[in-house]
């Protein structure tokens, strides 16, 4: 469940952005959309707990953010959110059960290798275990990278450009990978991307379930500039 | 622990700039290695030759001299000096002993020393096997002369003239070994120890059999120096005052010579120092740039960690203990490096009979060495580690 009100972000000598409230059930389906530039990252990261809005307020997951401090948020943000960034940021130093037990490990969970094995599992490269990123084609290395933001069973899924620079058919894999896993989890997701195909996808595929609510971000309304 | 392992990983992520950011460590750490290994062996082993020889007595010329041929046994004697005036000297009030020391001859470099019993007694020597000399032509050999030569008891063999190799042999005075020592790591360890009688012998070309005249033999005969312990510190004063005006003598203190010629020395090691900083200096700087790009190579994979949930502390620690590794690392192959530089030096030193310098020690300043590799390698993390704290993951979402 992401709800927000009256939410706004200054940047230090920049923009000031405006975002339109918001409320999503949890285990539903947001696509944040709008062209780059107007706030689409800053969104995530107020949601995510990474930086404090100017005004406004933010609940994610029954939490309010305001009521959390720099390392609580930090433990909170571990365990409520699963983050699949769009450039992966697998480790090329690991492999791919190291690069989920490194979210274990960022967590300050101790290393579960069943978890790990299991969430792999899931995603159906658990025989990928023991190969490194740079052995994975990139619909690999996407679902490790899913399987990691998901370790931890987080109540809310955030996944940025999921599918930029995926044709056709790896962009419909990828988004109804998202919504399984969101589902067996019973996590909201949320997508930010530019990309149509998305929301047509959605549209096709989540019919008759949750549904999915879009949240359309203008560019920003520039005070003094 | 699990931050040990991931930090092992990103360390050898890179492996060729990892290998040689070590080795410049390595190398830096295993010149001060060396140099304290070195300077702390011949500290100990002038302390250890000199303990309880309060001067020296022989022919006048260079002091420094007399107590490198006299003590250390690394250098030429100055020449002879009447036994009569060392026996003079024996009856001054302020000497408790006085041990002969007569030198000339030696076998395959090992210089073979006339003295009497109080030489090996001063040094606590004890015998291996064997026994100590009771007659001219009875030898006792130091543990690494033995080891060296390969001799047993029984032995015999012919000295040579010189206190090098290759002097003329005198054949026919052969000398047979009664005992050998145990190492003591001082300088009796190189010698070969006979009587004073039996260089007077090998030395009497004419024959001149001890025949019981010993008395006119006396006023002829000559050593080479003697050491010499006094009965009172005070006397330290005035003794070698007495010897140096009123004899065709000169006493040398060793203490004085010894620090004269480490100062002599210091400067070396100032120098060896100076450049071991540098190299140090130099490995800090490289470990330092190292780290510097991995941070701004990794700096996507280090925000995702913050997304993940660790805590900025978390991120930088995954750093330093790069950084630890690398010092730890280093430590260890420096102190190795270090101690087989110096094994090699006593090795060389020893074949050439010179100073001894040998086995490994562990010396309490040595602790400074994983204590600076692990100075430098945090020093230069600090850094990149700071950095790191203060990563925004901002710029991770925005980085498109």
């Amino acid at each position: 469940m992401i709800s927000t009100r009256g939410l706004s972000y200054q940047y230090p000598g920049g923009p000031l952005l405006e975002f339109p409230d918001v409320e999503v059930a949890q285990g539903s389906v947001l696509i944040l959309s709008g062209a780059s530039g107007c706030g689409k990252s800053t969104w995530l990261a107020l949601v995510a707990g990474l930086v404090a809005p100017t005004s406004g307020a933010v609940t994610v997951a029954d939490q309010p953010l305001s009521a959390l401090k720099n390392i609580a948020t930090d433990a909170w943000r571990a365990k409520a959110i699963g983050f699949l960034p769009q450039k992966l940021h697998l480790s090329a130093a690991l492999t791919v059960a190291q690069n989920l037990a490194l979210a274990q490990w960022a967590a300050g969970h101790a290393e579960n290798r069943q978890q790990i094995a299991e969430a792999l599992e899931a995603l159906g490269v658990g025989a990928l275990a023991s190969r490194h990123p740079s052995q994975l084609s990139g619909g690999q290395a996407q679902r490790v990278a899913l399987a990691r933001a998901v370790l931890l069973q987080p109540r809310v899924v955030l996944a940025d450009e999921p599918t930029a620079s995926l044709d056709d058919a790896a962009a419909a894999d990828a988004v109804a990978l998202l919504l399984a896993t969101a589902r067996r989890q019973q996590a909201t997701l949320v997508i930010a991307t530019h990309d149509a195909r998305v929301a047509a996808l959605l549209a096709a595929t989540a019919a008759g379930d949750n549904g999915f609510q879009r949240l359309s971000l203008l560019a920003p309304v520039l005070l003094n500039a | 622990m699990k931050t040990l392992f991931f930090a092992w990983r990103y360390l050898w992520s890179r492996p060729l700039g990892a290998a040689l950011n070590l080795l410049l460590l390595s190398l830096g750490l295993g010149s001060i290695t060396f140099l304290l290994l070195v300077s702390y062996q011949l500290d100990h082993a002038f302390d250890r030759d000199l303990a309880g020889i309060d001067v020296v007595v022989g022919a006048k010329g260079s002091p420094m001299q007399l107590i490198l041929a006299g003590v250390f046994h690394i250098d030429v004697p100055p020449g002879n000096v009447p036994l009569q005036a060392i026996r003079s000297l024996e009856q001054h009030p302020m000497v408790a002993r006085i041990i002969p020391i007569s030198l000339g001859d030696s076998v395959s470099g090992f210089r073979i020393v006339g003295t009497t019993l109080a030489y090996p007694a001063h040094y606590q020597a004890v015998l291996a096997s064997g026994r100590m000399w009771d007659a001219p032509m009875q030898v006792v050999l130091g543990a690494s002369v033995a080891r060296t030569l390969g001799l047993g008891l029984g032995d015999t063999f012919a000295g040579s003239h010189g206190l090098g190799g290759g002097g003329h042999m005198h054949g026919d005075n052969r000398y047979r070994v009664v005992g050998i020592l145990q190492a003591g790591g001082s300088v009796l360890d190189r010698l070969v120890l006979t009587d004073t009688a039996s260089v007077w012998k090998v030395h009497e070309d004419h024959g001149a059999e001890d025949d019981g005249k010993d008395e006119p033999m006396d006023a002829e005969r000559e050593i080479t120096l003697a050491l010499v312990q006094y009965r009172t510190p005070m006397a330290a004063m005035s003794f070698p005052r007495f010897v140096n005006t009123t004899t065709a003598m000169q006493a040398a203190a060793p203490a004085l010579e010894i620090s004269r010629l480490l100062r002599m020395l210091g400067l070396g090691t100032e120098v060896l120092r100076a450049f071991a900083g540098v190299l140090l200096l130099t490995a800090g700087l490289s470990v330092f740039i190292a780290l510097w790009s991995a941070v701004r190579e990794r700096r996507g994979d280090l925000a995702l960690l913050r997304m993940l949930g660790a805590p900025p502390a978390k991120v930088a620690a995954l750093l330093l203990w790069e950084a630890v590794w690398l010092g730890v690392l280093a430590s260890m192959l420096g102190l190795l490096l270090g101690q087989a530089f110096a094994a090699a030096l006593a090795w060389l030193l020893q074949l050439d009979h010179s100073l001894l310098i040998g086995g490994m020690v562990w010396p309490l300043e040595l602790w400074s060495v994983p204590a600076l590799a692990l100075g430098v390698a945090l020093l230069s993390a600090l850094l990149p580690a700071f950095s790191a704290y203060r990563i925004s993951v901002l710029e991770l979402l925005q980085s498109r």
